[in-house]
C-alpha cells in the first residue's frame, strides 16, 4: 500500500468504475495481467445490479432470488482474493482530461490517476412516463428487487405495469418469497411475437434464456396471478399517494386497487459517465437506446477510456463479464503484459451469449406509449415538465435537448436527466421530425452528483495497492 | 403493505420527522422506511406535491431527505445507523454544489 499526501493524487495503471459483473471481471482480469488496479462503485458493497448485496446473502434469500443471483458469488470471491483495491460507497463526480478522476466517499473527496479508465456503470431502467407516475408509492419494478436483494422486504399488494424480462423475474422473485404480485399489467402491444419470429432461428442458440423466461412465466401463471394483455391507456389514480391503476385490455376498461404500483420497460445504458467524457454516442434502433461508438475491443472515441458491461448496450450480466475481461485483456495488451486468457475464446462466448437479443430485443421494444407520452403526462420528474410543454417548445424553435432544457429547465434537477433524457430526445424527434442521432441527448457537465462544499475542503489521501 | 421476509441482525433505530423507526442493520434509509410503511418522504419542487422512493439506485433523486441537519441526501444510498435523525424535505432547499 502507498500513502501519498493530501493534494497530490494517488495513481493507478486502471481504474475501474462500477462493481458489477463488467466491472468485478475487468478489474480481476487486469490485476491479474500485472496491472495495478482500483474499482470504485457508490454501492455499499460488490456486485452492481444483478448481484447486489451478494456477499451478504441468506440461504433463505438465495433460494429465492435463485441461481444465476447465486452465480456471482465466485466472482465477489475470485476479486477478494486478487490485488485489486476495491473502493465501496466512492462516487466519481467528475473525470478531468488528464484523466484525473474527483472522487467522493463517506462525506470527504479524494483524486485518483489512471492510465487507462473503464466504464462499467450499467444499466438503469428505461422510464415508463403515465399520468400518475409521480405519486407516492409508484417505484419501478427494479426498486422492487432492490427491496428485496438488499434488505429482504417486499411490498404484499404491488401491481407490475410493464414489459420485459426482468419484470417476469421479479414477479417470479416475489411468488417464491410468498408474497405474489396482486397482478400485472402487460404491456407488450399485439403483434410483437409476428416481429420477433424473424430472430427465432438465432435465439434458439441460446434456448437457456429462453427456457428460463417460459418457465418464470409459467410459474406466475400457475400462481394465479391476474395478467392483463397488451394493456393501454395506462393511469395511475391517487390524492397523495397512488390508489389505484386504470388502463384498457382486450377492449375493456379495468381499475386495480393498489398503493404500490411499480413500473418497468426495460433497461438501457447509464450514460452518465460516458456523455460526461464526451464520447461518441450512436442510436441504437434494435435496442431504441444510445450506446457509445466502441472499436472491437470496448474502446471509445477519447482516448484511455473503455466501457464495458451493459453500459455498452444491453446485453447481460454474463455478457458484461465476458466484455470486462476482454477490455481488460486490451488494456494488459497495451502495455505490454502477457495476456492471462485467450481472446478469441472470450469472442466466440460473447457471440453466442448474445444470440438471443435480437428476439427479445424486437418482442420488448418500448410500446409507442411510453416512446411519445400523452401530452399531460409529467416526463421531467425533478421540474415537472409535461410531454405538452416540450412539444410547445420545439414548435417554437428549440431544435434539440439542450435548448428545450434552457427553456424548460427539464433535465436541470438533481437528476440531470437520468429518468428522462430518452423520452425528451424522443419526444422531440418525433416533434421535428429528425433522427435520434440528429436530435442528440443532454449535455452532461459535473459535478455527477451534488457534492456539498464541505466536502470539497474536507480532502482525504486514497490508499491503493501498487505493483 | 411492505413485509420483512426476514430479520438478519439486531434491529438499528433512528427517526423519521421525529417517530421512531426499526430498520435491520445492512438497510439503507429508504429500505427501513419503506419497510416501516412510509411512502413519503418529501414535496416536490415546482408543485409541492409527495414524493417517495422510485428507483432505490441512486438515479431518480426522488427519495432526498435531511440526514442529520444535511439537506439534498439520497435516502436510498445513506445505510442506517444507530440515532440518525432523517426529516422529510419540503421543497427545494438551498443546494450546496460545486462549480467544478
Ligand atoms: C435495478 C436493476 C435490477 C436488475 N436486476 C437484474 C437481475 O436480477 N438479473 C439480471 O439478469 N439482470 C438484472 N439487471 C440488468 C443488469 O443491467 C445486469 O445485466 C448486470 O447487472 C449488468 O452488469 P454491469 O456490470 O454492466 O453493471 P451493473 O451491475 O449495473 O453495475 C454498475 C455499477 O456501477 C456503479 N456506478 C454507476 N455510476 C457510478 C459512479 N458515477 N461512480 C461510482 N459507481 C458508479 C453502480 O453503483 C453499480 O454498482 C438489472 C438492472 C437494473 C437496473
Ligand atoms: S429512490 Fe431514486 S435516487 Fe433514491
Amino acid at each position: 500500500m502507498t500513502q501519498l499526501s493530501p493534494m497530490q493524487p494517488t495513481k493507478v495503471d486502471v481504474a475501474v468504475i462500477g462493481a458489477g459483473p463488467a466491472g468485478m471481471a475487468a478489474a480481476v482480469t487486469a490485476s491479474k495481467a500485472g496491472l495495478s488496479v482500483a474499482l470504485l462503485d457508490e454501492g455499499q458493497s460488490l456486485g452492481g445490479q444483478i448481484y447486489r448485496n451478494i456477499e451478504h446473502g441468506t440461504p433463505f434469500r438465495d433460494g429465492i432470488l435463485g441461481p444465476d443471483y447465486v452465480a456471482g458469488r465466485s466472482l465477489a470471491e475470485s476479486l477478494r482474493a486478487s490485488d485489486v483495491t476495491y473502493l465501496p460507497r466512492t462516487s466519481v463526480w467528475n473525470i478531468s482530461t488528464d484523466n484525473m478522476l474527483d472522487l467522493s466517499r463517506d462525506g470527504s473527496s479524494s483524486q485518483l490517476i489512471a492510465d487507462k479508465i473503464i466504464v462499467a456503470t450499467g444499466a438503469v431502467e428505461r422510464p415508463s412516463p403515465m399520468p400518475g407516475w409521480t405519486l407516492a408509492g409508484v417505484t419501478t419494478v427494479g426498486a422492487l428487487q432492490i427491496l428485496l436483494k438488499a434488505s429482504g422486504v417486499v411490498q404484499e399488494d404491488a401491481v407490475l405495469v410493464g414489459s420485459g424480462p426482468l419484470m417476469w423475474l421479479v414477479a417470479a422473485q416475489m411468488i417464491s418469497a410468498g408474497t405474489p404480485p396482486k397482478a400485472i399489467v402487460e404491456t407488450t402491444p399485439k403483434g410483437r411475437m409476428a416481429q420477433a419470429m424473424p430472430h427465432i432461428l438465432k435465439a434458439l442458440k441460446g434456448h437457456r434464456y429462453l427456457t428460463k423466461g417460459l418457465s418464470m412465466m409459467r410459474q406466475v401463471r400457475g400462481a394465479g396471478v391476474p395478467i392483463y394483455n397488451a394493456a393501454t391507456d395506462i393511469r395511475i389514480n391517487g390524492h397523495e399517494i397512488a390508489e389505484s391503476v386504470t388502463f384498457v385490455s382486450k377492449g375493456k376498461e379495468h381499475t386495480i386497487r393498489s398503493s404500490h404500483i411499480a413500473l418497468h420497460q426495460g433497461v438501457v445504458p447509464n450514460q452518465q459517465v460516458t456523455r460526461l467524457l464526451r464520447c461518441d454516442h450512436k442510436w441504437d434502433a434494435s435496442q431504441h437506446c444510445f450506446r457509445p461508438v466502441l472499436d472491437g475491443q470496448g474502446k471509445t472515441s477519447v482516448p484511455d477510456v473503455y466501457v464495458a458491461g451493459d453500459g455498452a448496450g444491453i446485453g447481460g450480466a454474463k455478457s458484461a463479464a465476458l466484455m470486462g475481461r476482454l477490455v481488460a485483456l486490451a488494456i494488459a495488451q497495451e502495455k505490454g503484459k502477457a495476456a492471462p486468457e485467450r481472446v478469441y475464446r472470450l469472442q466466440a462466448a460473447l457471440a453466442s451469449d448474445g444470440a438471443v437479443r435480437p428476439f427479445l430485443e424486437a418482442m420488448y421494444a418500448p410500446a409507442p406509449q411510453f416512446v411519445k407520452p400523452a401530452k399531460e403526462t409529467i416526463v421531467c420528474r425533478c421540474e415537472e415538465v409535461t410531454a405538452g410543454a416540450i412539444e410547445d417548445a420545439v414548435d417554437l424553435g428549440a431544435p434539440g435537448p439542450n435548448q428545450v432544457k434552457s427553456f424548460l429547465r427539464s433535465g436541470m434537477g438533481p437528476c440531470q436527466g437520468r429518468v428522462c433524457g430518452l423520452v425528451v430526445s424522443s419526444i422531440i424527434a418525433e416533434r421535428r421530425k429528425a433522427s435520434m442521432d440528429e436530435t442528440g441527448y443532454y449535455r452532461i457537465r459535473p459535478p455527477l452528483k451534488p457534492i456539498p462544499l464541505s466536502e470539497l475542503a474536507n480532502f482525504q489521501p486514497l490508499e491503493v495497492a501498487q505493483k | 403493505m411492505a413485509k420483512r421476509i426476514e430479520n438478519t441482525g439486531e434491529p438499528v433505530q433512528f427517526t423519521f420527522d421525529g417517530q421512531t423507526v426499526m430498520a435491520q442493520p445492512g438497510d439503507t434509509v429508504a429500505a427501513a422506511l419503506t419497510a416501516a410503511g412510509i411512502d413519503i418522504l418529501r414535496s416536490s419542487v415546482v408543485s409541492g406535491s409527495p414524493r417517495g422512493v422510485f428507483c432505490m439506485m441512486g438515479t431518480c433523486f426522488d427519495c432526498l431527505v435531511e440526514v442529520d441537519g444535511v439537506p439534498n441526501r439520497q435516502a436510498c444510498q445513506i445505510p442506517v445507523t444507530e440515532g440518525l435523525t432523517v426529516c422529510s424535505q419540503q421543497g427545494a432547499p438551498d443546494v450546496l454544489e460545486a462549480s467544478a
